[in-house]
């Protein structure tokens, strides 16, 4: 793991110390309320509907033990003694005190953490693969190159008043895990022909209300060109951007208005005026930053552990959660293991404190003092020894941790909704724990198999609707919560967006519409065919036929019971 | 108005005008509007004068006057409008070695910002100076000792520094 030298540290500190000094000049009305906003926001301090909300970062989603007991001591002492991981891989508190926040940020300073542009018109907390560093199909660790752009990042004195919020995710494996086809500006590392590393690059994908997928706007930039030819995307999207409208002012609609073709001139000539060499990072530089991810000291073991396949025949729980929520480690011998946020009936992403402290002490015992937080709300047990995995699942077990459901219909992503959010305009969080109560039957579950649905309380899109295998839009219409379904959004290498299958319908009849579709999925099914093969095989036909029979007998019922 | 550079508040050298008539009349340096930068060169070839545009101007529009103008103001019609730090990095890569000034109702919290994109100096509105004194100003400007980004401010960055110290080492 990356860990900060005395540089990073004076630097965390002090704007630690600069946020002090504006709420106090917040206080003595030297800034204005409109002026306040966007500092605090820029240190991720949101006002919301009951209360502020602390957003904190966690680059590229890796944390360990020492982090997160602060993180508890945090929830307990300043917060209502739980924290909501996210789909950005951040944590957020959803109750501290105005006055308290700097003393938090001073806490979080101490286990190198921090919440700068963790909201903003800024580039945002960079994101990637919860796999990172562990996946067989891996080109290259993605993270050092994370953690190299979160410091280019960091208060960029050009890049700190966008017309819009930026996202930037980084992958380094084959298997897209990170979403880059739906950021700002999406990463892979790649191989060229010469075997050379460097990154494709992709830019103006997004969701929101105006879901678009990314362009490649590069095939391959070598890998030590990588700032200079970011300074000229964003230098390109802060000239030109929108300003004259918040809904038209990410760069995806530049992207989309100005043409792929145009946009990509554009931006290499930008970079072709720029000095490569006095912005890029001294090679050396990307080389001590990788050195923090090299492999831990692994254990050389055989493959097939046979004290887990003893205890796996004895205990069909563990063997079921091992088999459900375990990754294949590159490493043999061990494994990389889910942790589910997702027990049936509670909030998607929340965790209390005593979780967080038992979760810290799995993690320094058994995963080499690190864990990761994934986008769907989960976390991840990177280097797990299979020998270890039965002591693993029962500490989890004790923690109420161990939920069997990563990847499948109750493992759901939903945003906070009408419960916390100002703008929502619907419910997410209940209708999350309706249909996971619906398919709560584990060999149901099991059945269905790998099925990602993805709840937003409005068109914002914060739960990512677009990208959910099934995805769920409440909207409000005559005063009545209204849930849109959509089938085929996807979020890896085969990115689309989902396809709505008919008229919006009423919360009580999402988790019966969610089985009607789920029955065209088993009957059209072909082999082992997950949900989202089978979409993209049929298309969304057969389905939208579904859930026009469902629509039909529902208002037959209704009828009835008049 | 209030002119604000790195080392405190200075008198304003420049007198605007808008038109050319105005400028005409002026005595001693004077600001205009770019679009009168031609014909004010002619009436008053040699006069040391400077222009005004809007951030969102394009670099090929300012660049013939590069040459002739002793200061570009850079107008921002909000302090959350970002465009004119880039216009400020392309008009410096230009190798523009006159005053750049930002001016609109900046906050003092972006003077380190504005400083490290190449702007000399901010000229503020009255009630903005008022809210935020120049000493805000000063302050703010050192809260953050180092900056990440190569090619950003006097000094060195981190990455360079580091670098430096390997090497030193
Ligand atoms: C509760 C307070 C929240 C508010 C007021 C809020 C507000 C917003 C707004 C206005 C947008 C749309 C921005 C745009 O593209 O124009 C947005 C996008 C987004 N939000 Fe939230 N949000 C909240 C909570 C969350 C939470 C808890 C999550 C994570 C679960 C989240 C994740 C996201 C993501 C990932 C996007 C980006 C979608 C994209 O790529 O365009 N938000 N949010
Ligand atoms: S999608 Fe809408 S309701 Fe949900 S968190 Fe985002 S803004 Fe709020």
């Amino acid at each position: 793991m990356y860990r900060y030298d005395e540089f990073d540290e004076r630097f965390v500190r002090e704007r630690v110390a600069q946020f002090r000094g504006q709420v106090e000049r917040r206080l003595d009305g030297s800034l204005s309320e409109d002026e306040f906003k966007p500092l605090r926001l820029k240190n991720g301090l949101y006002l919301q509907l009951h209360a502020y909300m602390l957003r904190i970062a966690v680059p590229y989603g890796t944390l360990n033990s020492a982090q997160l007991r602060m993180l508890a001591h945090i929830a307990e002492t300043y917060d209502k003694g739980y924290g909501h991981f996210t789909t950005r891989q951040n944590l957020q508190f959803n109750w501290p005190k105005l006055k308290d926040v700097p003393t938090i940020l001073e806490l979080l300073a101490d286990v190198e953490m921090h919440c700068i542009q963790t909201s903003g018109n800024c580039i945002r907390n960079v994101t990637s693969d919860q796999f990172a560093g562990v996946a067989r199909d891996e080109v290259e660790d993605p993270r050092p190159t994370a953690e190299l752009i979160r410091q280019w990042s960091s208060l960029h004195p050009e890049f700190v008043w966008l017309p819009r919020k930026f996202k930037i995710a980084v992958t380094g494996a084959e298997h897209d895990r990170a979403a880059i086809m739906v950021h700002d500006i999406g990463l892979k590392l790649k191989r060229n022909d010469q075997g050379a590393v460097g990154y494709e690059v992709i830019v103006g994908g997004g969701l929101g209300r105006t879901p678009m997928i990314g362009k490649v706007v590069r095939e391959f930039l070598p890998k030590d060109e990588l700032l200079a030819y970011l300074e000229a995307v964003m230098r390109v999207y802060n000239s030109e951007g929108r300003r004259d409208n918040k809904f038209k002012a990410r760069v995806k609609i530049l992207v989309h208005e100005t043409g792929e073709e145009e946009f990509r001139a554009r931006v290499e000539e930008e970079y072709a005026k720029l000095d490569g060499p006095t912005i890029n990072a001294p090679e050396e530089e990307v080389e001590r930053i990788a050195a923090y991810f090299a492999a831990p000291t692994y254990e050389a073991l055989p493959d097939v552990s046979q004290v887990l396949d003893q205890a796996r025949a004895i205990d069909p729980e563990l063997d079921r959660f091992v088999e459900q929520n375990s990754f294949e480690h590159k490493q043999p011998g061990y494994i990389a293991l889910t942790i589910a946020l997702k027990e049936i009936g509670a909030v998607p992403g929340d965790m209390s404190a005593d979780q967080m402290r038992a979760f810290a002490d799995i993690a320094e015992k058994y995963s080499f003092d690190e864990f990761r937080v994934t986008h769907s709300q989960n976390l991840v047990l990177p280097h797990v020894k299979k020998d270890d995995l039965p002591a693993v699942h029962a500490a989890l077990k004790a923690a109420g941790l161990a939920s069997a459901n990563a990847g499948l219909i109750t493992d759901i992503i939903a945003c906070p909704g009408l419960d916390y959010c100002a703008l929502a305009t619907a419910k997410s969080i209940p209708i999350a724990q309706a249909i996971a109560k619906t398919f709560a039957d584990q060999e149901r579950q099991k059945a269905i198999g790998e099925l990602p649905i993805k709840i937003s309380g409005c068109i914002n899109a914060c739960g990512h609707h677009h990208v959910g295998a099934i995805g769920i839009l409440g909207l409000e219409k005559g005063g009545r919560e209204n849930y849109q379904i959509t089938v085929g959004g996807d979020a890896t290498e085969h990115a689309a967006l989902g396809e709505r299958l008919g008229p919006g319908i009423d919360a009580e009849d999402v988790p019966a519409a969610i089985e009607a579709i789920v029955e065209t999925y088993l009957a059209e099914k072909q082999g082992s065919e997950s949900f989202i093969e089978t979409v993209r095989r049929t298309g969304p036909e057969p389905f939208k036929t579904g859930f026009t029979a469902f629509i039909e007998s529902r208002a037959v019922e209704s009828e009835a019971a008049e | 108005m209030t002119l604000i550079r790195e080392d405190g508040a200075v008198e304003d050298r420049f007198t605007r005008a808008d038109t050319i008539d105005a400028a005409l009349a002026v005595d001693g340096p004077v600001l205009i509007p770019l679009a009168i930068a031609d014909e004010f060169a002619k009436a008053r070839p040699g006069a040391e004068f400077g222009v005004s545009l809007p951030g969102s101007t394009p670099i090929e529009d300012v660049k013939p006057q590069l040459g002739k103008i002793a200061l570009v103001a850079i107008e921002f019609p909000a302090f959350a409008d970002g465009r004119g730090f880039s216009l400020a990095k392309k008009i410096a890569r230009e190798g523009f070695s006159g005053t750049l000034r930002a001016s609109g109702p900046l906050i003092a919290d972006e003077f380190a910002d504005a400083l490290a994109c190449g702007f000399t100096e901010v000229e503020l509105p009255e009630t903005m100076a008022n809210r935020q004194p120049v000493q805000q100003w000063l302050a703010a400007k050192d809260t953050m000792t180092e900056h990440y980004q190569s090619g950003y401010g006097r000094g060195p960055s981190i990455l360079q520094k580091r670098l430096a110290a390997r090497k030193g080492a």
